[in-house]
């Protein structure tokens, strides 16, 4: 008996003792900070930024060593919208989100770690980029797609992600809709038949921008691909000669944003350089650096040095005009609201 | 194997190998911290929902069907998986030949291959324009984003359980049961379905029953080659993910526990017939 509870003694406490160094191991990791030549900040970001951070983190890099002398380290993050967003809310240390929709934001912001009115706190919505949604498609358009009312032909088929998980999709999903509607006269239930028609040419849901690039790109799959104007010049750019961008009559103006997580940059000391990080994406330079990456610089004058890129002349139309993303997320995402309606029966 | 453990002791009466104080402890911290408390985890979080909304949750059109996908295409994989399998293992086991050892290491390649990576290069292959979905795509036959692809892709990340599970009892499998069974005149069939068969079957169950819970669960391969159109090719775990990125943790958490259900069924199910058999064949 006594050898039994010698046992028990011992099991308890080598537990303990595990415990102990798993835990202290956790903790060792976090004493990096009490340095002021060097500053280190995490943007965490969405799927088709990574070549434009890449570039405007050097950039940055110049402008705030020759401003305070500091070094700064930006590290970056990519993913879906949503998943970026949830991996922030629980508890991945980021100091910026720079996210493609404003809802992904908000929901951080509603775990409490972004305060309200951070859209106020940049210009133009805290949206320092905007991008559209275009159709990529295989070179000399057998399938002659010019516009929306042709992704619903027998013949086409489309690859776009999934609205649930994929910001590029909502944005192609509202876009499209307000096409239809424009067709139909504002009447709801013929533009949910129009697009439960378009999404039924839809060969492969996947779950992110890239992914869907990658299928349509690498994969061959699909006569077009509803993309990102940025990505769909990056696919470009990749494969000269294969591809080709169409600019439907209607499209909407992306507006992804930005926002410093206060909580995390206030406990890692750095909220002044993590606001300056996103201020900055309104200087000319990175203005500049964003067109020349395909995003639309929401400074306007620099987005018409850009003209012969960007179609200026397309009809954007705006989240507003579908009462803002909340608004827009609860009629057309939520969980049995019109998408899933479009594949319910 | 119970006997031959007590039998480790010395004169004194201590065990040789040190601690099992000790050793337990590390067992028994190892054990809650990465499969009881996660799994506790999961119950705590799926009761905040009450009993009906969990319900209505886990019994969706769409979750059900994300069920049916991922329980057909791992039970049609794990089936596939069992035949090609047991051969797997009959010819490392059984044959000596140049590059078998080359061979046997090969089949331990989906357990170290990253799931993503897998996932990409087998959809990369047999997508309609890829080298063998190019060949299937004249006759007409899709594989890549249709429910034949992940079954393939299941396949691919099942056939290590199977194999693994076969070896060792093949390789105890004394020969001498076969020769007798020939001699006293049974043929090559009589002799494989009642002298061989019978004493792998435990290990073929069990190497079955992981590859199809290994089916249920997949998720990294199997999104890549899926399609993933709701209703048709969209898998349970695909739809977990997709509750989580609109952040429904608690829809993800009870169609998670459902899935863990079914699972710790199916192995339930298993050990059961298992034990059965070894009770039979003992008498």
């Amino acid at each position: 008996m006594r050898k039994f509870k010698e046992n028990v003694c011992l099991s308890v406490l080598s537990a303990c003792l595990l415990a102990g160094i798993l835990t202290g191991c956790g903790k060792g990791a976090d004493t990096s900070s009490g340095d002021n030549t060097t500053v280190e900040l995490l943007n965490v970001s969405y799927d088709p930024t990574r070549e434009f951070y890449a570039a405007y983190n050097e950039l940055f890099h110049e402008y705030w060593k020759e401003k305070t002398g500091q070094d700064v380290t930006v590290t970056q993050s990519h993913g879906g919208s949503g998943s970026q967003a949830r991996s922030v809310i629980e508890g991945n240390e980021a100091d910026v989100v720079t996210l493609a929709l404003a809802h992904d934001i908000t929901a951080i912001e509603e775990a409490g770690m972004i305060q309200s009115g951070w859209a106020e706190e940049f210009d133009k919505d805290s949206s320092p980029y905007t991008s559209t949604i275009v159709f990529l498609v295989r070179k000399g358009n057998e399938k002659n797609i010019q516009d929306w009312n042709d992704l619903i032909r027998d013949d086409v088929a489309v690859i776009t992600p999934n609205p649930k998980t994929s910001g590029a999709a909502c944005w192609g999903f509202l876009a499209a809709w307000a096409y239809q509607q424009e067709q139909d006269g504002q009447d709801s239930a013929a533009t949910q038949e129009f697009m439960k028609k378009l999404y039924q040419n839809v060969l492969v849901l996947d779950s992110g921008a890239r992914g869907s690039t990658n299928t349509f790109v690498e994969n061959g799959q699909g006569d077009v691909l509803i993309a990102w104007e940025n990505e769909a010049y990056l696919s470009m750019q990749e494969y000269p000669d294969q591809y080709e961008i169409i600019t439907p009559s209607i499209s909407i103006l992306a507006q992804p944003s930005v926002a410093v997580v206060d909580e995390n940059a206030e406990s890692h000391g750095t909220p002044e350089a993590a606001s300056a990080y996103l201020e900055y994406l309104y200087s000319e330079e990175a203005q500049r650096l964003a067109a020349e990456n395909y995003y639309r610089p929401s400074n306007e004058d620099i987005l018409r040095e850009f003209s012969d890129q960007f179609d200026l002349d397309m009809n954007l139309v705006t989240i507003e005009d579908f009462g803002g993303w909340n608004e827009a997320y609860k009629t057309f995402f939520e969980d049995g609201a019109i998408f899933d309606q479009i594949y319910g029966e | 194997m119970e006997q031959q453990i007590v039998k480790i002791k010395n004169k004194k009466g201590v065990r040789v190998i040190p601690g099992f104080g000790f050793s337990m402890g590390i067992t028994l911290f190892m054990l809650s911290v990465l499969v009881l408390i996660p799994l506790a985890s999961i119950l705590i979080s799926t009761a905040q929902l009450d009993l009906k909304d969990f319900i209505d949750i886990v019994t969706s059109r769409q979750i059900v069907s994300g069920y049916v996908v991922s329980l057909s295409c791992s039970f049609i994989a794990a089936l596939v998986n069992a035949v090609f399998g047991l051969m797997l293992a009959w010819v490392i086991v059984r044959y000596d030949f140049p590059g078998r050892r080359l061979m046997d290491g090969l089949i331990e390649l989906p357990f170290a291959l990253p799931t993503a990576v897998a996932g990409i290069s087998l959809t990369y292959l047999y997508s309609d324009q890829g080298w063998i979905g190019s060949i299937f795509a004249k006759a007409g036959i899709k594989i890549a984003y249709t429910r034949i692809g992940i079954t393939i892709a299941m396949i691919f990340v099942g056939i290590p359980f199977v194999v693994r599970s076969l070896q060792p009892v093949l390789e105890k499998l004394d020969r001498q049961y076969e020769e007798a069974a020939l001699m006293l005149g049974a043929g090559r069939t009589r002799t494989f379905f009642r002298v061989i068969l019978p004493e792998l079957f435990p290990a073929l169950l069990a190497g079955f029953g992981l590859a199809f819970a290994r089916g249920i669960g997949e998720y990294g391969s199997v999104v890549f080659i899926a399609g993933n159109i709701p209703y048709k090719t969209q898998i349970a775990p695909l739809l977990i993910m997709t509750k989580l990125e609109q952040y429904k943790y608690a829809d993800a958490t009870a169609c998670a526990l459902v899935l863990l259900l079914i699972s710790f069924l199916l192995m339930l199910v298993i050990n059961s017939v298992q034990l059965h058999m070894q009770k039979f064949s003992k008498c």
